[in-house]
């Protein structure tokens, strides 16, 4: 069946989506990662997903889950590259991905993740209020 | 039996061009000034030509047989080019009924019988009349496009993305805020976001006369899609006057930076990216 | 009044097959020349309806067809299923009504994405839904 690579880089995992995504794919996506991220103990997830066209609220509420999910167990994800056409489709769609945080491209993505994990370890304040949801 | 029109058009056509030619001449429809009588020439030659050789007895009452494509090709061709050109519709149209004319005269001169004559003359007439529907049909679409190609200009020049700063962009709105605005003004904006790698893009309504529940909407929306790119929105020039709008309308901007002026929306922006501003000559510590 | 250009259809019954109908349908939008952001909403359209179709029908047909009205150039999208039907199509289109385990954005929000939206249903005998995005709309 087919899968999608996870990999880890020290503290983080880093996933790249190169493919169309279609449901089921998705959903083992979403088993795979909080699997990985208990097995790695990780404390930062990061998905690319510059190389997608389309995402419709099935594959956003899977981000969501993955980003609700992963933060219960004590990791943040940071998704990032999204295309401006698959922005402003989510938005029209009605579906702004409240609470997922997003960067601009894999840099600033990691440089986001550690702020947010380096900020946890200071003070266990909530960073985010916005992020419960 | 053959038809007698058709047999005169194939036969007399030069003799009918020179009539059309000279129609169009007294018609004031030679405008030397946008054409020049030689492709003016070129132009009626070539019409002239494909209907006599397009034109048979079998399509002489159909004016929607494929056979006659290529006269109305000529003719949008034609119809077109003068619309740009700034041909008054009287002129374009009197191109083809100034063609009608030379037909029928032609048509007068050689059929004797009346009856005959009366029967022809009605069968060309209505064909012309198509043609010339299509030569003002397509006149008006040549205008439109033109209309649509300046509408077009007018929304590109209206929604500049300035780079103000390393990182931060800022786009001032100026007009009403539709969706298909909203549209250019998102795309725009999301773009100019990934070419520059900018984190922060600063939205500025100064420019906007009136904000009501539609425009607001698209204003968060726009705020929504730039942060799914991964940049903070801030939304500056609130005037008194919107700010009272807004809260009598009861919309919810608390997600949204709001700023009164882009001075302090640029400020707080230079806050977000760790940036002071300082006087030089009161730092001397270089 | 819309006339019909060309036409295609993609036969659905499996979950890979909604891969192959976006990339159909990016095919036609990319021919008739519409733009990025247009063709992302209405792929994204389809992708949601085609969800509904495998999960309450078991698949169906997708007939794509490029039309015009006037000066405006479009590709036509039509859902057609034999499934259950809708009970209520004024409560399936409302934001987040759902029978399944969804979001409940799939119908209202294709519809948000496009320009025209039809949606046709008798209980027991199935669902045609018919989506229309013009190339500058």
């Amino acid at each position: 069946m087919d899968r999608i690579p996870i990999l880890k880089m020290g503290d983080f995992l880093l996933v790249t989506i190169q493919v169309d995504l279609y449901d089921q794919l998705a959903e083992t996506l979403e088993s795979d990662l909080v699997q990985m991220v208990r097995k790695y103990n990780s404390k930062g997830v990061l998905i690319d997903i510059s190389a997608v066209s389309i995402i419709d609220s099935f594959m956003g509420r899977i981000l969501g889950n993955i980003s609700t999910m992963s933060k219960i167990m004590d990791a943040e994800t940071v998704v990032v590259g999204m295309q401006p056409a698959v922005a402003i489709t989510l938005v029209e769609l009605g579906l702004p991905l409240k609470g997922i945080h997003c960067a601009l491209n894999v840099e600033r993505g990691m440089e986001l993740l550690r702020s947010k994990i380096t900020l946890d370890i200071q003070d266990d304040d909530d960073y985010d209020d916005s992020d419960t949801e | 039996m053959k038809n007698e029109a058709v047999k005169i058009i194939k036969a007399k056509k030069k003799y009918i061009l020179e009539q059309w030619f000279q129609n169009q001449l007294e018609n004031d429809g030679l405008r030397e000034d946008l054409i020049t009588n030689e492709d003016q020439r070129i132009q009626s030659e070539e019409l002239i030509n494909s209907f006599a050789a397009s034109i048979s007895d079998t399509n002489f009452d159909n004016f929607q047989s494929r056979d006659f494509e290529k006269i109305e090709d000529i003719l949008s061709g034609v119809a077109i080019s003068r619309a740009k050109r700034g041909f008054t519709p009287r002129e374009t149209g009197a191109y083809v009924l100034s063609l009608k004319m030379a037909l029928l005269k032609t048509l007068s001169e050689e059929i004797k019988d009346p009856v005959v004559l009366y029967t022809e003359s009605m069968r060309i007439n209505s064909l012309l009349d198509n043609f010339s529907m299509i030569t003002f049909e397509t006149f008006i679409k040549g205008r439109e496009d033109v209309i649509l190609r300046q509408t077009d200009e007018i929304t590109e020049i209206s929604t500049p993305v300035i780079k103000v700063w390393d990182g931060i962009l800022a786009l001032p709105i100026i007009g009403t805020l539709d969706s298909s605005r909203t549209q250019i003004v998102m795309e725009n904006l999301l773009q100019e976001i990934v070419e520059t790698g900018s984190s922060i893009a600063i939205l500025d309504i100064s420019g906007v006369p009136a904000i009501d529940t539609l425009v607001a909407q698209h204003l968060i929306k726009t705020v929504s899609a730039t942060r799914l790119m991964g940049a903070e929105c801030i939304i500056s020039g609130i005037r008194p006057e919107i700010a009272q709008t807004v809260v009598h309308l009861g919309i919810d901007l608390s997600d949204v930076i709001t700023k009164a002026t882009l001075a302090s929306a640029l400020k707080t922006a230079f806050g977000m990216i760790e940036l002071e501003v300082r006087k030089k000559a009161t730092s001397k510590v270089l | 009044m819309i006339v019909i250009l060309n036409k295609d259809a993609v036969s659905i019954t499996r979950e890979q097959d909604t891969i192959l109908l976006r990339n159909r349908v990016k095919e036609w939008a990319t021919k008739i020349g519409m733009g990025l952001v247009n063709q992302t909403k209405l792929i994204t359209a389809a992708s949601e309806l085609v969800r509904n179709m495998l999960k309450y029908a078991r698949g169906g047909v997708v007939n794509i067809e490029i039309v015009s009205k006037g000066r405006e150039n479009g590709v036509r999208l039509i859902f057609i299923d034999k499934g259950p039907g809708i009970h209520d199509i004024n409560l399936a289109m409302r934001d987040g009504y759902t029978t399944g385990r969804s979001l409940g954005l799939g119908l209202p929000g294709a519809r948000r994405l496009v320009n025209e939206f039809e949606i046709q249903s008798v209980v027991n005998e199935g669902t045609t839904i018919s989506i229309t995005k013009w190339k500058n709309g």
